[in-house]
Formats: C-alpha cells, structure tokens, sequence
C-alpha cells in the first residue's frame, strides 16, 4: 500500500499525532497508536476532509474498525 | 468573495513546509531573549488546526520551562461553555502570539459553566483568570417559546440574558475578572421562512433579541463585560458555512472546525485589545495602492481614480476606508517610492482625491527601502513599531517589511483592488473595545501636515535581502516576440528613462535587424513572481571603438534590485566582444525622470560635458569590473553565446 492516498494519508496521520515517523497500515487500529482518543478520531477526520476536499457523513466515520476502512471511504468519495 | 477568503485567513502569507522544523528550532534555541519575537513570527501566518496545535504545544512547554516569552504579554483566559473546547484552547494559545500575547488558558469540565463561576473555590476561580471567555451559542439558553406567544417570547429572552448578567456578576465578585460574552449566531434552519424574522417565539427573534439585550448588558457594564460578536463573524462567512450539525451531534463542537483559525484570530485581537495592543498607524503606499496606475508615468491626467471607472472606483473605497480609519483616530502615513514632488500631485491637483496632504502625518515619498522609511515614521510619530500596518500592492515590497520588521502588520492583498478594504478589515489590526473622545482627535493631535523626515541608517541588511529573493535575470536582443512589449515601454516609461526617446515598433523592429545597433531586453524573476520585462537598452555604433548608449529604461518596480549594475556588465561584456573600447551615456533631463539624474555617476561613469539645460554626457573605459549581484543569469538570442557553446563542446 504505497499509492497517492495512502503517502497523503500517511501524512494526516503523521500531522495529526506530531509523529514524522509514523506509518500506516491497513489493519492498524485506535489500539496501535498512542492517543488516539475519539477527539483525536475526529481531529483525523477533520484532516482527512481538509486534505482531500471531501465531506465524510457522520453515519460513515462512526462505525471504522481500522485504517483499511478508513482507505476504502476515503477512496469512495474521491472523484473516479 | 467567497467564505474562503475569511476562513483560510487570506491576509497572512501561508504556513512554509518548514514549519515544523522552526517550531522544532525555537525550543531548543538558548537565544531566549529573540523566543517572544519568533513565536510572533511563526504564529503570524495561515496556520491550519494541526499547526495551530503545534505551535500552542511549544508555547505551553516553553512557559513549563519558564523561559521568558517578552515582548508577548502575559493573558490569563478562562474558557466556559457549551460546546466541546479541546480544539479551540490550542487555536487560542497559537493566535494569541499572532497579536502579541502569551496565553494562558483556564479550563473547566465540560459543561459546568454555572458551577464554576458561582463558586469562589472553582478551578476557574481560583486561577485568577483577567478574563473569561463565556462560550455559549444558542443551544445553551432556555430560548424556548411557543411560536406565537409574544408573552413567553419576551420571557424566554429575559431568562437568557439573566443568565449572562448572573455570570458577569458573579466572575467580577469572586475572581474579578472580565466577562467575554458571544452574541449569538442564528442556526441556518428556519421554521416558515421569511416570517421567522417577524413572528415572536422562533429561533431567530429570539435570538436577535437576546443579542440586542446583551449588547444593552455590555453596555451598561463596560468595565466587566465586552462583546465578541460571533454572529457578525457567522453572518460574514454564512451560518450553513459556521454551523456544522454533524460535528455538533458528533463530538458537540459548537462550530465547524474549518471556522476555528477565523474564530481563534477574532478572539486574540480582543484580547490584544484588552491590553491596549490596537494598532495606530496605517502607512500607505501610493502607486497602485491609493490610485490606479503610476504616478511618475501616468501623471494626474492618466491614473485612474473616478467614480463611474470601475477601477478608479475600487481606489476611491480604499481612499474612503482610510478616511473613516483616520476619524476614528487611526494616524495616516504614506511610504511611497517617487519623487516627493511627484507622488504630491495628485493630493494637490487630482479632484476625485479623497485623502489630502492635511490628513497625512508623514509623507514619506523617496527611493529608499520601506523598512527604512516606516522606521522613520515610527520614530517621528513617537510610535513603537508595532502600532503600525503597512498596505501595500506591491509583494516585494510587504515581503521587506516583514523580514526586516516584523512587528509591522502587513496584509497579504488579493489581487482585484476592489477587495483591498476587505483585506484589510478581515486582518483586525484596529481591534478596539471602546472609542474615547481622545482617539477622535488623535489623527489631527498628530498635526497632519504631510512632513518629509530624514532617514536614519538603513534598517535592512540589503545584501541578504536581495540573496533571499532568488532572482533571475534574462537577458535577450530584441527579437520579433518581445517586440510589442519594448515598444510598449519605450513610449510608456518616464521615471526610470535616461533619453526618453519614443521608437515605434517599426523603429524597434528596424533596431533588431541593425548591424550597428545592441540592444537588450531584459526580463526579472524572483521567488515572489515573474516581473516580465523590466529593461530595454539599445545602444549605437558611434565610431569604430565607441557605443553610445541611446535608450536605457527600467521599471521602477524593480528599484534597488542592483538590476542597474547587472545590466551595465551585461553591456559591457557584449561590446567588449566587439571591440569596444568606449560606452557614452547621455542623460536628457525631463519633467519626469529626475530620479536617473545621478545614474551614470553612480556607475562609475565620468562627466565629459554639460548642457545649460541640464543634458550631461558621461564616459565609461572597457574593460571594467562590475561586482555582480546576487542573481542568476540567463542569456538567450546571442549570436556569441551560441559560439561559446560551440566552442566548448
């Protein structure tokens, strides 16, 4: 997983959690990284619709189980 | 003009990529006397939420480690509200620096807004807070009516504001404190339509008037209570764009995130405000600024100031904004580079100017640098640096500034004039929370008589500056595609403009095909923009080993670059690969180009005669040394230069 969405995804997350070594992968979850709180489950949603200019619905960021999840929503709402 | 506009905080230049790394840089810098000054720098830019928080986690750790954080003014803000503040506390702490505070901020459980200010022993209290921002929206008050019912209607907005006055109460009895009330913003969802704004009971007369008796509240209180107009900022960029239901109903964040860096600025400026921190000068470049056009070329006949041109028009605002700044006590300053005489005319002789000498305090009209020259108004005005904004069209020129006096507040400005008073007041440099009897006279206290004063030394370290600008410059003959354009400038430029002799672009064309005629065009680039073409020369077979420079014309715009000394290098090593032994340079004294009176001496050239009506002839030996400024060269079209190519391969 090394396209375009995942490096700009990579760099949310890495912004987000001040950690420039921070990496992403499909399977990670709230548990695998320090702080990620629901505030902070926001604050990447938040990011997310800043960097890809997208509106995520509230009934779609709710129910993530993880990263993976994460790619495949922000991946349907990306203009084809 | 979009919502954009406000919300990504358009008048301050964007965040670098670097951003991080000079967050990074500041702590651990031992240099702890520049860290107040830095923390302004950095925060004085479009910082998103992420790097609101960045930069408001430096802070806390600096003031943890009990470094010392001067020239920024220690604030102690205590947060209450109905909405979730965990992203508007770093947005505050970040933007507070922008406007010259060091803040502090209280914060209480969510929720617990009653509680914390009835109870001397709160958290809040305790703390000591100067002033506590009640973050309260509409959802917060018992604004329930039925729709109809003017009796409850009116009882439902007195209960409301009775809380206010209850919380006022009770923050000045147990810590003192200044209240901070929000105006409320009307949710974008009507319940007729039109009608809400009539019928008693719905959302939005409820809500207008909460806001009128709050305002009446806040006047009666004006030492504990002030008034952060949030619905006049919602109003601004549009209610469906400040409320954001799925972020309310997901994490109760009273307004959409996106608003916060907007929100957070109109917070700090009042606080700013509150400690006297207003900004009192506005310096005013000219050209393009105050009129269309350029003085110098255009004369009082060609700039465009007139009602009924759409252009002149946009100027007239920016003109009518600066008068209404000045009568509310905003002292008036121009900076302008021109000839002092010329950059008068139009204050004397233009009839559509609505700013006169009279209203000017300094009238700064020179070819120095601005840093220099503001320097020199803030000393004459007796004002520190930081009381001063600076409007100018010019990116260069905002760019110096910022560098070399950071303290001055210096608007990025888009690029339609007619949004130049918006820029401005979207910027709130001239935040105030009273207006005293004294600030209606301070402007004309400051006796505005339009003085000139003298320059102290230059404040800019120039050599650096003009390396920061990462100049490129091109130089090319004329050729059939710049064609249009030197003849554009041959018959346009009168500032800058040794001979001003007018060629018509059979003239230019007739020029390029000459075997006894050189002649440059030469173009600009820097890290701001491409300038397009700045310089036109053409110089003429005088004799076997003489060229006498015939036309030799700049862009003012590109003044105090040393673009001047590139351009004679560039001449010289073209005639001495013709042989030339000799370059004659003639200065024909007009109206306009008083400003290039001096240039040849001051390129080494000396006087071999002088006319009684002021022509001068000057004379340069080749070859000669010309220490090269720091800029890139390109050369392209040369004959020669293709032989050099040729010859090295």
């Amino acid at each position: 997983m090394s396209d375009d969405l995942t490096t700009r995804l990579t760099k949310v997350f890495q912004d987000v959690f001040d950690d420039p070594e921070l990496q992403i992968r499909r399977d990670m979850t709230a548990a695998d990284v320090e702080g990620w709180d629901s505030l902070k489950h926001l604050r990447v949603v938040l990011s997310i619709e800043r960097e890809f200019k997208i509106r995520l619905p509230s009934t779609k960021v709710t129910g993530l189980k993880n990263v993976g999840d994460m790619i495949d929503l922000i991946r349907s709402y990306l203009p084809k | 003009m979009s919502h954009a506009f406000l919300q990504t905080l358009a008048w301050l230049p964007r965040a670098g990529d670097d951003f991080r790394t000079r967050c990074r840089e500041i702590k651990q810098s031992q240099d702890s006397a520049a860290v107040g000054q830095q923390l302004r720098t950095l925060a004085t830019q479009a910082l998103d939420a992420n790097q609101l928080e960045r930069l408001a986690d430096l802070i806390k750790s600096l003031r943890g480690a009990d470094r010392d954080l001067r020239p920024l003014t220690p604030f102690r803000l205590g947060l209450i509200g109905n909405g979730t503040l965990d992203f508007i506390e770093p947005a505050l702490i970040a933007t507070a620096a922008r406007h010259g505070i060091a803040l502090e901020c209280v914060r209480t459980a969510y929720g617990q807004v009653v509680q914390e200010v009835l109870d001397p022993n709160s958290t809040l209290c305790r703390a000591a807070p100067d002033a506590v921002l009640v973050a309260l929206d509409y959802r917060a008050l018992p604004l329930r009516a039925a729709v109809g019912d003017a009796a409850a209607a009116a009882e439902a907005v007195a209960a409301s504001v009775q809380q206010f006055e209850m919380i006022r109460g009770a923050l000045q009895r147990n810590c003192n404190a200044i209240s901070i009330f929000q105006s409320l913003a009307t949710p974008p969802e009507p319940l007729f339509g039109s009608f809400d704004r009539v019928l008693p009971g719905t959302n939005r007369q409820l809500i207008n008037e909460t806001n009128r008796a709050l305002v009446d509240l806040v006047a009666r209180n004006s030492s504990s209570a002030v008034l952060l107009d949030v619905a006049a900022i919602a109003e601004t960029v549009g209610t469906a764009e400040w409320f954001s239901p799925s972020e309310w109903n997901m994490a109760k964040l009273p307004f959409s995130d996106v608003m916060v860096p907007l929100y957070a600025d109109h917070v700090a400026r009042l606080l700013a405000a509150l400690r006297g921190k207003t900004r009192r000068c506005l310096v005013l470049d000219l050209d393009n600024t105050m009129w269309g056009g350029i003085i110098g070329d255009d004369g009082v006949d060609g700039i465009r100031l007139a009602q009924g041109d759409a252009v002149g028009e946009a100027f007239l605002s920016i003109q009518q904004m600066a008068l209404s700044l000045r009568a509310r006590g905003i002292v008036l300053a121009v900076s302008s580079k021109n000839e002092d005489a010329t950059a008068r005319l139009p204050f004397r002789n233009h009839p559509e100017m609505l700013v006169r000498e009279e209203h000017i305090a300094v009238f700064q009209a020179n070819w120095k640098d601005k840093a220099s020259n503001i320097a020199a108004i803030a000393e004459t005005l007796n004002l520190g640096l930081e009381s001063f904004v600076l409007l100018d069209d010019n990116p260069a020129e905002r760019a110096l500034v910022r560098s070399s006096l950071p303290q001055v507040g210096v608007p990025e400005l888009p690029e339609d004039p007619a949004l130049y008073p918006l820029a401005l007041s979207a910027a709130g440099y001239f935040e105030s929370i009273a207006l005293s009897a004294e600030d209606r006279q301070r402007a004309a206290f400051y006796e505005g008589n339009a003085r000139r004063v003298a320059l102290k030394a230059e404040v800019t370290d120039m050599a650096a500056y003009l390396k920061s600008l990462e100049m490129e410059i091109t130089f090319e003959p004329f050729d059939e595609v710049g064609r249009a354009r030197i003849s554009q400038l041959i018959n346009k430029s009168n500032q800058f403009n040794l001979t001003t002799r007018r060629y018509t672009e059979a003239d230019v064309a007739q020029a390029e095909n000459d075997p006894a005629c050189f002649t440059l065009q030469v173009r600009l680039s820097d890290n701001v923009g491409d300038n397009g073409m700045i310089s036109v020369i053409i110089c003429r077979e005088a004799s076997p080993d003489t060229w006498s420079i015939d036309t030799w014309l700049m862009s003012c715009r590109v003044l105090g670059r040393q673009v001047e000394n590139m351009v004679l290098a560039e001449i010289a090593r073209h005639a001495q690969r013709a042989g030339i032994r000799r370059l004659i340079g003639e200065y024909l004294p007009t109206e306009r180009n008083v400003m290039v009176k001096d240039h040849y001496q001051k390129l080494g050239f000396t006087l071999r005669s002088e006319k009684p009506n002021g022509e001068t002839e000057w004379e340069l030996a080749l070859p000669v040394h010309i220490t090269p400024a720091p800029m890139v060269i390109t050369r392209r079209g040369f004959a020669e230069d293709v032989a050099d190519v040729a010859h090295a391969g």
